[in-house]
């Protein structure tokens, strides 16, 4: 059997668990899809790619916890050692999957890209290595998002539903207290058929003029990875990747960006992506259409005097 | 309060990275290593906490016979008031599982309210770190957070989800947490200022094992992926990239 851990968050399930749903069912052994939270028995006509649904509802899952969705799933998936428990290497399932394993002694691999009964691959190290473990007998995967078709597992129907009670969750040690939603920025990046998308290549805040240029020069938007962010050098709206937002431009330009599986996530699906980084082995050119190893303070300046 | 940092080296990805014979790791023979960035925003996190209504805080790194001395006095030049290297068998590669037990055994002598560690690092092929290390420890845990308010006994965190969503949290502890981010970029630390610290500061040594632990699951195989087609690489000069360049996104009609 194949156990999928369903993600959901304000009453939407996330497209990891269709991805996931959808490999799960190639793999023959069955699938049941665990959903846990509170009022959320409604979602279960959307898991028909699962052969069966265990439901969990209390009023302590009501809201993501890590602390009582950990406990809840060790309650439930006990002695499913033999099994292949598959969740999201998402933000959530970066508490389910270390938690499990923890709690339950099953072997855990994470950043999974791939997988079967016999053996799992993971992308490590930025996405410069694929690492292939070898699995015999249960395991816990935890699933990187975009690495199946969403619309393989994202089918209705009516899977048979078991109803699971909850153990006591009503003294956790962590309490949910509220979600904040994004702040809006000046510019929707999802918006725009360009993108100018920069990356730490920049080196410093400064230098943010050159790439500014290019994408004045285009009427494009400028977006970037994720350290440009934590340094403040740019807004969170502009972020794109897994914990940013999700782009489909007609042509997304990342310079000097490495390509990290989370910012690929992000970007993946643009129609044409150029790529312009020094390092030939950079991850990011095995998604780019086009790409060039010049220094990107040689071309980004001559590509603007021709525009 | 007593906070305990958990750093460690990890290959730093702007060097090409080489496989060994067997295929199956990492050539590390000639790997520069570097601390792991989210481990950097962890030990920012707590001496922002310790500048903000001091706190005592204690950097904790297993003993890999690398160049971990050196990232622990920087730690200290940077505000950590002790630095702490778990000795044992810890050369090469240690699981997630293998750290968090050897950890597990540590950190409970050096009074922890609060263990900070990185959300991830690039070679955790078993898992995270931080929730692991939580179950060991018996705390509570929290990951991907970037953000901790503390007060008394408890925090409130941001642990951040996709589309920059963030969900709060109130944690009490002792606790573990997976930083993603500080408030903060890490601080920079001058070279003189590590210098001094390896001349005032003492490393002080536990042992400590993971007997018996591991990932659960072997490698058989490591290999530079090749995903998609991969992409057209323009050559020629600058001059003549950015005219191709110009080209390829007039061709899309923009
Ligand atoms: C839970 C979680 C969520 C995350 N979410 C996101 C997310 O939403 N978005 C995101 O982007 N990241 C995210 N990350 C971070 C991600 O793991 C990487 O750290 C990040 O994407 C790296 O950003 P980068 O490519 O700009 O920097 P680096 O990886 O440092 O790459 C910089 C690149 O610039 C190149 N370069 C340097 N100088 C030049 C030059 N002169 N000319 C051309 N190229 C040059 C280098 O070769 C290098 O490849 C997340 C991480 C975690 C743990």
């Amino acid at each position: 059997m194949v156990y999928v851990i369903v993600e959901h968050i304000k009453g939407q399930i996330e497209d990891i668990t269709f991805e996931m749903l959808g490999k799960a069912k190639t793999m023959g052994s069955g699938v049941t899809a665990v959903l846990l939270g509170d009022g959320v028995d409604t979602l279960t006509g959307q898991l028909g790619a699962a052969d069966a649904v265990l439901l969990c509802q209390d009023p302590n899952l009501a809201n993501f916890n890590p602390e009582a969705f950990c406990k809840t799933l060790a309650s439930i998936l006990n002695g499913k050692n033999d099994d292949i428990i598959m969740v999201g290497n998402t933000s959530m399932g970066m508490e389910i999957g270390p938690g499990l394993s923890a709690a339950l002694g099953m072997p855990l691999i994470s950043y999974v890209t791939d997988l079967s009964d016999t053996s799992v691959t993971s992308a490590l190290y930025g996405g410069k290595m694929s690492v292939q473990s070898g699995v015999s007998g249960g395991y816990i995967a935890s699933v990187m998002a975009g690495s199946f078709s969403a619309d393989d597992g994202n089918i209705s129907g009516s899977p048979g539903v078991e109803t699971v009670s909850a153990p006591d969750l009503s003294n956790t040690k962590v309490r949910f207290t509220r979600l904040i939603e994004p702040e809006g920025g000046d510019v929707d990046i999802t918006q725009h058929d360009v993108l100018v998308s920069v990356g730490r290549g920049i080196q410093n805040e400064d230098n943010l003029e050159v790439v500014q240029e290019l994408a004045d020069k285009l009427s494009a938007a400028l977006s970037c990875s994720r350290p440009i962010v934590d340094n403040k050098w740019l807004s969170k709206s502009r972020q794109v990747g897994k914990s940013g937002l999700k782009v489909k431009p007609k042509v997304y330009i990342a310079v000097g960006i490495s390509g990290a599986p989370e910012h690929i996530e992000g970007m993946k699906d643009a129609e044409c992506i150029i790529a312009i980084n020094t390092d030939e082995n950079a991850p990011i050119f095995d998604y780019a259409h086009y790409g060039t190893t010049e220094d990107l303070f040689d071309v980004v300046p001559a590509i603007c005097e021709r525009l | 309060m007593n906070i305990v940092v958990v750093i460690k080296q990890v290959p730093d990805l702007v060097e090409e990275l080489e496989l060994n014979d067997t295929g199956t790791d990492l050539d590390r023979e000639w790997l520069k290593f570097k601390v792991n960035e989210f481990d950097d925003h962890a030990l920012e996190a707590a001496l922002l906490i310790k500048d903000a209504q001091g706190a005592n805080v204690t950097v904790v790194a297993l003993d890999n016979g690398l160049d971990i001395d050196k990232a622990l006095y920087a730690a200290a030049a940077k505000g950590a008031d002790r630095v702490v290297k778990v000795t044992g068998d810890f050369e090469g590669y240690v699981s997630s599982h293998a750290a968090a037990k050897a950890l597990g055994a540590v950190i409970p002598s050096l009074g922890a309210d609060l263990v900070l560690t990185g959300v991830q690092a690039v070679d955790d092929r078993d898992g995270q770190l931080a929730v692991l290390l939580a179950h060991q420890l018996g705390m509570a845990h929290v990951t991907v957070v970037t953000d901790i308010n503390v007060s008394g006994s408890a925090a409130t965190v941001h642990k951040e989800y996709g589309g920059g969503m963030i969900g709060e949290f109130n944690v009490q502890f002792p606790a573990v947490l997976g930083i993603q981010a500080a408030a903060e970029t890490p601080r920079y630390v001058p070279v003189a200022k590590v210098r001094r610290a390896m001349k005032d500061t003492n490393i002080d040594e536990i042992s400590a094992d993971a007997a018996g632990v591991d990932a659960g699951t072997e490698v058989q195989k490591m290999y530079k992926p090749e995903t998609g087609s991969g992409a057209e690489m323009l050559s020629g000069s600058a001059e003549d990239i950015a005219s191709r360049i110009v080209e390829i996104i007039r061709g899309k009609g923009v």
